[in-house]
C-alpha cells in the first residue's frame, strides 16, 4: 500500500494526499475484500441464466435483471419452510437461553455461595470448547431419546453453547453495574430475588440485548448440528437447506443458491445495523473484559 | 457485600413478621446462588459433560453405524497415527490455523486503527465491514465458490482482463492452492471480529493518556508502542485465542468449498472426523479424530482462564 508513494509527497504534508493514502485507500481495500463476495452474491441472483453462463459477458454488473431465481426458489424448494424452522429454532433457543443464561449469570456476578468460582469456570470453558467436538455423540444421545430427524433436537442441543455464552456475558455485564442501588432496595425490604428482578435486570438490559442479539445469530447461522442432527429437507434451517438442496452431486444451481445465500443472510444483517451499538458495547463488557 | 445474615437476622429476633420458609430459602444468598446456577450446571451435565464421555466410550471402541463395537482400547488413535491421511489432515489443520490467524491479525489490527481514525460515513462503514462475520458462515462461503469457480471466476476474469495473467487459477483445484483459498476465506470471515473486538479496546483508552504522553514529547510511534499496544494487549489476546480455537475447529468453510478435496488436501481435523465418522460411518474412529483437537484445545483454554484470573485477582 506504500509503494506508490513518492519520497517528497511524504514530506510535503500535503494533509489531503496524506488522508487519500492512509485513510481512503485503505478503506477502499477492506470494503473491497469484505464486502465484495456480497455485490458478487447480488448480482449473481439478479442474473438470468444466458448472462451468468456465458463467458463473453462481463460478470461484473447485471444487463437484463431478472427475479427468477427468487422464483425458483420460492416455488421449486422448501426454502419457505426451512426459513420458518430457522425463525421457530433460533426463537426458542435463544429464549431459553436467556432464561437460564441471564440469572445463572447474576448469580456468578452478585452472590456469593460455595463452588460459584468452579461453577464460573466450568462454564467458561464450555463457552470455549467447539461444537466440532461434540457432535458425533450428539447424533446418538439425540437419536437414543428419540429426537432424531426432527427440529426440535436443534432447540434442546443449541443451548448447550447459547447458556454458557449467555452466561458469562452476563457475569460479566453484572459486574460493571454497581451494587449500590440493589443494596439499598433490600434495606427498604425487597428481598434478593425482588432485588434482582426489580432493579439488576432492568439495569442490565443493554446487556441482555446484546447477548439475545448474539445468541439468536449464533443459532441461525449455526451449521455442523443443523447438517448432522436433521436430515428431512421439511425439518432443515437455511444454511443446510440452501447447500444441500441447491448443490447436487457436482452440479450448482449458481443463481437460486446465491439468491437464497443472500435472503437467509438478510434478517442477520438487519438485526445487527440496528444494534451494531450494543453488539460493540457487549463484547466490551464481555468477550473483552472477560 | 454484606453476608446474608446480618440483614435477615433482626426479623427473626424480633418476631413480628413472619416469613415463610421458601422466601428466606430464596432471600439467602447461597441458596438463591445454587437456584439460578442449578439449571445451567443441569443443561451442562447432560448434554455437554455426558455426551463427551460418550465420545472417549466411542473413541476406544470400534463403534460403527451398523455395528455398536467393542472396545479396543488406544487402537483407534494408534491407527490415525499410521495413517497417511490424518497426518496430512494435520499439518494441514495447522497450517489453516496459523494462515488464517495471521491474515486476520494484521488486516484485523490494521482495520481497528483504521476505524478509530474520523472520517465521513464511519458508521455506515463499520457496519459494512461487519457483514462476513454475522452473515451465516455457510451462506457467506457459497458466494466464494462462486468466486472460485473454474469456468466463471470472477477473480479469475479480473486478474486475465487487467492483464496480471493469462488463465487465472484453479482456485480450489489445484491441491497446493486449494488450502490456501479455504484459509483465505476463513480469515475473511474472522477479520471483522478482530477489527471491532480491538476498535472496542482502542476506544476504551482514556484520551488524557495520550495527552499527557505527547506533553512528555512522545511521538507517534512512541505513543503508539508505549500507549495503545500496551492497553490494547488484553483486549488483542483475548480476541486471538478464540480466533485460533474457532479457526482450528472450523468445519463450515472446508465442508462448504471443497469437503476436503481435491485429493485429502484442504481437510481438517473437523472435516475428516464428519467424513469418517458420520459419512462413512466409522463412528469410533470419527470421535477418535475429533477428540485428537483436545490438547490444542486444552493449552489456549487454560492459558486464556488464567489470564482472566490475572486480571480479575489484579
Amino acid at each position: 500500500m506504500s509503494a506508490p508513494l513518492a519520497p517528497g509527497a511524504y514530506r510535503s504534508h500535503n494533509p489531503r494526499l496524506e488522508r487519500a493514502l492512509f485513510v481512503w485507500a485503505p478503506l477502499a481495500f477492506f470494503l473491497i475484500f469484505l464486502v465484495g463476495p456480497f455485490y458478487w452474491m447480488l448480482i449473481t441472483a439478479l442474473k438470468p441464466d444466458s448472462e451468468l453462463y456465458d463467458g463473453s459477458k462481463s460478470p461484473l454488473y447485471v444487463a437484463a435483471p431478472t427475479l427468477d431465481h427468487f422464483i425458483y426458489l420460492f416455488e421449486k424448494t422448501d426454502f419457505v419452510t426451512w426459513v420458518a424452522n430457522t425463525m421457530m429454532v433460533a426463537t426458542l433457543s435463544t429464549a431459553i437461553a436467556l432464561i437460564m443464561g441471564v440469572p445463572a449469570g447474576y448469580a456468578l456476578a452478585r452472590l456469593r455461595f460455595r463452588g460459584s468460582e468452579f461453577v464460573g469456570t466450568a462454564i467458561f470453558v464450555t463457552y470455549l470448547v467447539p461444537t466440532t467436538l461434540l457432535f458425533i455423540p450428539m447424533v446418538e444421545v439425540m437419536a437414543s431419546i428419540g429426537m432424531d430427524d426432527t427440529i426440535w433436537a436443534l432447540v434442546i442441543v443449541y443451548p448447550t453453547f447459547l447458556v454458557p455464552f449467555v452466561t458469562w456475558l452476563m457475569s460479566g455485564y453484572f459486574r460493571t453495574i454497581p451494587s449500590d442501588l440493589e443494596d439499598c432496595a433490600r434495606i427498604d425490604g425487597l428481598t434478593r430475588l425482588g432485588a434482582m428482578l426489580r432493579i439488576a435486570l432492568p439495569l442490565a438490559r443493554p446487556g441482555i440485548l446484546s447477548a439475545g442479539i448474539f445468541s439468536f445469530t449464533l443459532s441461525w447461522n449455526e451449521f455442523i448440528y443443523a447438517l448432522t442432527l436433521v436430515t428431512a429437507s421439511a425439518e432443515r434451517t437455511i444454511p443446510v437447506g440452501v447447500i444441500v438442496q441447491l448443490t447436487r452431486a457436482d452440479f450448482y444451481f449458481w443463481g437460486p443458491l446465491m439468491a437464497g445465500a443472500l435472503l437467509g443472510s438478510v434478517p442477520v444483517a438487519l438485526v445487527y445495523s440496528f444494534f451494531v451499538d450494543q453488539y460493540a458495547s457487549g463484547l466490551t463488557a464481555g468477550a473483552v473484559k472477560g | 457485600m454484606g453476608s446474608s445474615t446480618t440483614a435477615g437476622a433482626p426479623d427473626r429476633s424480633t418476631r413480628t413478621v413472619r416469613r415463610s420458609r421458601l422466601s428466606d430459602l430464596v432471600d439467602s444468598e447461597r441458596s438463591l446462588g445454587y437456584l439460578l446456577v442449578a439449571p445451567v450446571v443441569l443443561l451442562l451435565l447432560v448434554l455437554v459433560a455426558y455426551p463427551f464421555s460418550v465420545a472417549i466410550g466411542y473413541a476406544l471402541s470400534d463403534r460403527t453405524l451398523a455395528d455398536p463395537g467393542v472396545f479396543v482400547g488406544l487402537e483407534n488413535f494408534v491407527l490415525l497415527w499410521e495413517s497417511s491421511i490424518y497426518r496430512q489432515t494435520l499439518r494441514n489443520t495447522f497450517i489453516f490455523t496459523a494462515g488464517s490467524v495471521a491474515i486476520r491479525l494484521v488486516l484485523g489490527v490494521g482495520l481497528a486503527l483504521l476505524l478509530n481514525e474520523s472520517f465521513r460515513f464511519r458508521r455506515a462503514v463499520r457496519a459494512a465491514i461487519l457483514l462476513p462475520w454475522i452473515v451465516p458462515t455457510v451462506l457467506g462461503t457459497m458466494a466464494w465458490l462462486w468466486m472460485f469457480n473454474p469456468n466463471f471466476s470472477v477473480l479469475n476474469y479480473i486478474l486475465v482482463q487487467s492483464g496480471l495473467m493469462e488463465h487465472g487459477f484453479n482456485w480450489l483445484t489445484d491441491p497446493d492452492l486449494a488450502l490456501f483459498s479455504v484459509l483465505l476465506v476463513n480469515a475473511w470471515r474472522g477479520v471483522p471480529f478482530m477489527a471491532i473486538t480491538v476498535l472496542a479496546g482502542l476506544q476504551a483508552i482514556p484520551h488524557d493518556l495520550y495527552d499527557a504522553s505527547a506533553i512528555d514529547g512522545a511521538g507517534k510511534f512512541q505513543r503508539f508502542r508505549y500507549v495503545t499496544l500496551p492497553l490494547v494487549m488484553p483486549v488483542l489476546l483475548t480476541a486471538l485465542v478464540l480466533s485460533i480455537i474457532w479457526t482450528f475447529s472450523d468445519f463450515g468453510i472446508v465442508y462448504g468449498l471443497t469437503k476436503g478435496g481435491p485429493m485429502n488436501a484442504t481437510h481438517v481435523l473437523a472435516t475428516l472426523s464428519y467424513q469418517t465418522g458420520l459419512a462413512s460411518g466409522n463412528i469410533g474412529e470419527g470421535a477418535a479424530i475429533s477428540l485428537t483437537m483436545l490438547p490444542v484445545l486444552l493449552v489456549l483454554i487454560i492459558w486464556q482462564l488464567r489470564r482472566i484470573r490475572r486480571s480479575t485477582v489484579a
